[in-house]
């Protein structure tokens, strides 16, 4: 790891805490609100790669774990990590592993369909498969319950990954940062 | 710069050494999920409550703590009704917010400079496999440009209203990555000139 793969994760973290002042967008309908934040781990993923976008999100949580109101609506603190939907904001790190992951596999066929199906799987189908469990565990619930529970907020965040891969795209597009780094 | 949700104070809880608080916190949390019975979640929420008084807390903190979870905790009451009996529909919720408001005790009564000066010496006592300092680094950038990268978002917000474009989120979110990346580069080349790493 170089200087500057330092700076982009310490970078990144900082821009997952300032997503959290988008106002959050109220889906008719369902009636749950989507807040910007979790396109956190999408977009970190999706520019940065799997190491260092999940570092970047574990250097997120860290902060919030001690104690810095950095969560959408000013949370923060030990507090955020005993309440029933902690799992999901642990599960960014993978989310964010995940897409960096395949995004860096499809680095050269990558297109707003293939990032959106790389966004929609890491950043809904894996961070449901740690937050949903989770939830059902620490609030005696069945996983089918949890699920249930949680199904409300599931369009909301399929567009939001669709939104995360246009950005991804285009930044891709005018500052890509994987690929052939030996050509660089 | 930001605000963090430290109280100020200088009570026992306040001058207590935070690893000695966060080990507090583990072992309740830990005890309360092991021995999973009323009377350990009774003392648990005697020794929180107990906790609060000694460091001078208002009810308000600890309320400002449990209202961001109470549409969760209400949809849980009604889930645990539905599914089993008033008693474990309460000691599940009871539960939660005994532990949310231990939680925030810690994060209420310690700074995060004192938090973060914590890892640090623990970081120094860590093997040498682990980057020190690299994370030490990586933690006090972001402390550092979280400010910056939020003023940054609101100067791109005005440019694209100037546009038209502040409805669109990919619109305020490109600039603000590419920013951001292009800083990183400069940061990233001012650090190394100063032979940091």
């Amino acid at each position: 790891m170089e200087t500057r793969d330092i700076v982009y994760i310490a970078l990144f973290a900082a821009i997952v805490a300032a997503l959290a002042l988008f106002p959050p967008i109220w889906l008719p309908v369902i009636g749950v609100p989507i807040t910007a934040q979790s396109m956190g781990a999408m977009l970190a993923g999706g520019v940065l790669g799997a190491k260092r976008g999940s570092l970047a999100l574990a250097l997120f949580v860290l902060l919030v774990a001690l104690g810095l109101p950095l969560l959408s609506g000013g949370r923060g603190g030990f507090g955020v990590f005993f309440g029933p939907t902690a799992g999901y904001i642990v599960g960014w790190i993978v989310a964010a592993f995940v897409i960096g992951y395949l995004t860096e596999r499809f680095w050269n066929r990558l297109n707003i369909f293939t990032a959106a199906a790389i966004c929609i799987f890491g950043g809904v189908v894996v961070l449901y498969a740690i937050g949903v469990p989770w939830s059902a565990a620490v609030a005696k619930v069945s996983v089918t319950q949890a699920l249930t529970g949680s199904a409300p907020f599931i369009p909301g965040d399929i567009l939001k990954a669709i939104i995360a891969s246009l950005v991804i795209v285009t930044v891709k597009r005018s500052y890509p940062l994987l690929g052939n780094r030996s050509a660089a | 710069m930001i605000t963090d949700l430290y109280v100020r104070g200088a009570t026992i809880v306040h001058r207590a050494h935070p690893g000695l608080k966060i080990l507090l916190l583990f072992a309740i949390s830990t005890l309360v999920f092991i021995v999973d019975t009323w009377p350990v979640l009774a003392l648990a929420t005697v020794l929180v409550a107990g906790g609060y008084l000694l460091a001078g807390l208002k009810p308000a903190h600890a309320w400002r703590a449990l209202k961001p979870v109470l549409a969760i905790f209400a949809i849980l009451l009604i889930a645990q009704l539905y599914l089993a009996d008033i008693r474990l529909a309460s000691y599940v919720v009871l539960r939660f917010a005994v532990l949310i408001l231990a939680a925030t005790l810690l994060t209420l009564t310690t700074k995060v400079s004192e938090l973060v000066d914590g890892l640090m010496a623990g970081l120094s006592r860590a093997p040498g496999w682990v980057p020190r300092e690299k994370i030490a680094l990586a933690i006090a950038m972001t402390i550092r440009f979280i400010p910056r990268i939020r003023a940054q978002f609101h100067d791109v917000r005005d440019a694209q209203r100037a546009r038209g474009l502040d409805r669109s989120i990919v619109a305020l979110l490109v600039p603000l990555v590419v920013r951001t990346l292009k800083d990183a580069d400069d940061i990233a080349r001012a650090i190394e000139a100063r032979s940091v790493d």
